[in-house]
């Protein structure tokens, strides 16, 4: 019995792998020069022999793929992210905003547009407004230190991150209505329609850096879900991985907003989706939230940007599909955490 | 292989108790007692290492419990929690599981001699059928039992366990009464703690009662469950009888009409 509850959750997870590929095809055909997928697969086979020069080969390779793999990146850095916050502060209702990770790394991209940096600086903005939320709400957890450690963290992350969004209405209303609150406005609904090859270059690295020590400690991490108490007591060192897990879901998901602006419910609807296949433990959640995340936001990226005639944000449509999606996960899952 | 030795126990600047010396080693059972809010679980947290002693000394199997990673700990001590209702929809096996951690790489996860460990553990207390179960959806006393099959998985010699049959009903309160009993027989060491006198009485080779700030009693349940005793540390005036097959019923002396 217990084996094959092994194997059943490695079949989910190389049958979710396999449709992570699928949609990345998929995502390479279509646009506005759309290619059947034996040409999408000559081309990158083509890239690897040397490259071709045909106009899919630079359609696919300097525009099309590398905004897949931004999205592929985007999307699993996001899902893991939750499923961690959520397995650490032993609650399912958490998600990377919740550390108000997602309103700093907007405030500091939001204030690089208005003072018209260049993007890769708007970029670094971003990721340092995102890790420094949760340095001031890591810091101001530990300055009120109370029993409950856990609910300071997530109060003082919902504080700091109500500030955030405050100095984002300060920005909004500093700047220059035609040419900067478009881009500003656009920005906050999440959107991979800049991306390019370099972009892919610099958040690759972070990305992987943030999750190897998530799947490195992933037996502790979910160990850590019953709590300090039972946790210590079964011979984890707490606060060396809770430190490991809020800094490296950090990293991950200050990487994600800084290029891709700010896409809500991936990490909040995914790692529930995630749990409802291989089930609570953390170590098949992780993998399976990583490739869920990513085949879901390269999906969501292809709707929004062949589905109609101008670029739809992201944010908008993760949120169109996934409060429904939640709210069917609550009413159907509610076993799954009660 | 557990000593606590002058020990004051306490959060923060404030003790909630101080002077204690106890002892446990194998086959033997230590069982606390005392008023709510007396310190029995301060003491317990201490004991565990999971918050720091205020004064005095603990030693686990010779060497000072301060000086042990969490890990050399967890190998020597296994706490069984009261089993609570958890956030997720763990199984059995998967709880058991988390048993094995210290004795895991610092980054791996349990493998088949693990899961094995994780299955004799609950063949040995007869729950082996529930492996696949939800922990949340059997019977508490059933929960209760799974959280002493992970500390037996644990492969640690001694044994903490926090009221273990506090809000159970009665046939679960007998059915592990009778597996701490069994442990026992087979040489773990056990600390814990219980409200009832007659728990004590069956189970433990030594009573430590918790009242007053301090060690009120220490010694064989003889010595430690007499009425003046558990009059002065309950505070209601208590009249101990002993039925024929010894066990002790405890009633309020003033309320007695007989």
């Amino acid at each position: 019995m217990a084996r094959l509850a092994d194997k059943a959750s490695a079949v989910v997870l190389a049958v979710l792998a396999i449709l992570l590929l699928a949609t990345v095809l998929l995502a390479a055909m279509l646009g506005p020069y759309p290619a059947p997928v034996g040409d999408v697969i000559s081309a990158i086979a083509r890239h690897f022999g040397g490259g071709g020069a045909t106009p899919l080969d630079s359609i696919l390779f300097q525009i099309r793929l590398p905004r897949v793999l931004a999205a592929v990146l985007v999307g699993a850095a996001l899902a893991t992210a939750g499923a961690s916050y959520q397995t650490l502060f032993r609650n399912p209702l958490v998600s990377p905003d919740i550390l108000g990770v997602s309103g700093g790394a907007g405030f500091g991209a939001v204030l690089g547009i208005l003072l018209g940096l260049p993007v890769l600086a708007i970029q670094a903005l971003g990721f340092a407004g995102g890790l420094a939320t949760v340095l001031v709400v890591y810091a101001l957890a530990r300055a009120l230190r109370s029993q409950n450690e856990v609910l300071v963290l997530v109060l003082a992350g919902i504080v700091v991150g109500a500030l955030a969004g405050a100095g984002i209405s300060l920005v909004k209303v500093l700047a220059d209505p035609f040419n900067q609150l478009p881009a500003i406005t656009f920005w906050l609904l999440g959107s991979l329609a800049g991306i390019k090859a370099e972009d892919v270059r610099i958040v690759l690295p972070l990305v992987v850096v943030g999750l190897v020590p998530l799947a490195l400690l992933r037996w502790r991490i979910g160990v850590l879900s019953l709590g300090d108490d039972e946790a210590k007591a079964l011979g984890v060192n707490v606060r060396f991985v809770r430190a490991t897990v809020i800094a490296a879901a950090t990293l991950v998901t200050a990487t994600a907003v800084s290029v891709s602006g700010v896409i809500g419910w991936i990490g909040l609807v995914v790692p529930h989706m995630a749990r409802m296949l291989v089930g609570p433990r953390y170590d098949r959640v992780l993998p399976a939230s990583a490739l869920m995340g990513a085949a879901f936001l390269v999906l969501i990226d292809t709707i929004a940007r062949t589905a109609a005639r101008i670029e739809i944000p992201l944010g908008l449509l993760t949120a169109v599909l996934g409060a429904p999606v939640f709210v069917w996960l609550l009413a159907r899952g509610r076993r799954m955490w009660s | 292989m557990l000593q606590a030795r002058k020990l004051a126990i306490g959060y923060g600047a404030r003790d909630v108790a101080i002077d204690i010396d106890l002892a446990v080693a194998r086959g033997e059972v230590l069982c606390l007692l005392g008023p709510n809010g007396a310190g029995k679980t301060t003491l317990f947290k201490t004991l565990l290492g999971l918050i720091p002693a205020r004064g005095g000394e603990i030693r686990l199997g010779g060497r000072p419990l301060a000086d042990l990673t969490r890990r050399e700990t967890a190998r020597a001590m296994a706490y069984v929690p009261q089993a609570q209702v958890m956030e997720f929809a763990y199984t059995v096996l998967d709880l058991v599981l988390m048993g094995r951690t210290a004795h895991l790489g610092p980054f791996a996860a349990p493998g088949r001699m693990d899961r094995e460990r994780a299955e004799a553990a609950l063949a040995d207390l007869g729950i082996l059928d529930l492996a696949h179960a939800e922990a949340n959806r059997i019977s508490g006393g059933q929960r209760q039992l799974s959280l002493v099959a992970r500390a037996l998985a644990q492969d640690a010699p001694l044994l903490v366990m926090d009221e273990p049959t506090a809000s159970l009903d009665l046939g679960n309160r007998l059915l592990v009464l009778e597996k701490v009993r069994a442990l026992r027989e087979r040489g773990y060491g056990i600390v814990f703690s219980t409200h009832d006198p007659d728990q004590a009485r069956e189970l433990a080779t030594r009573v430590a009662v918790i009242a007053h700030g301090r060690l009120a009693a220490y010694g064989t349940p003889g010595e430690t469950l007499t009425a003046e005793t558990l009059s002065d540390v309950y505070g209601v005036p208590v009249r101990l009888e002993r039925t024929e097959s010894g066990r002790l019923v405890v009633t309020n002396s003033n309320a007695g009409s007989d």
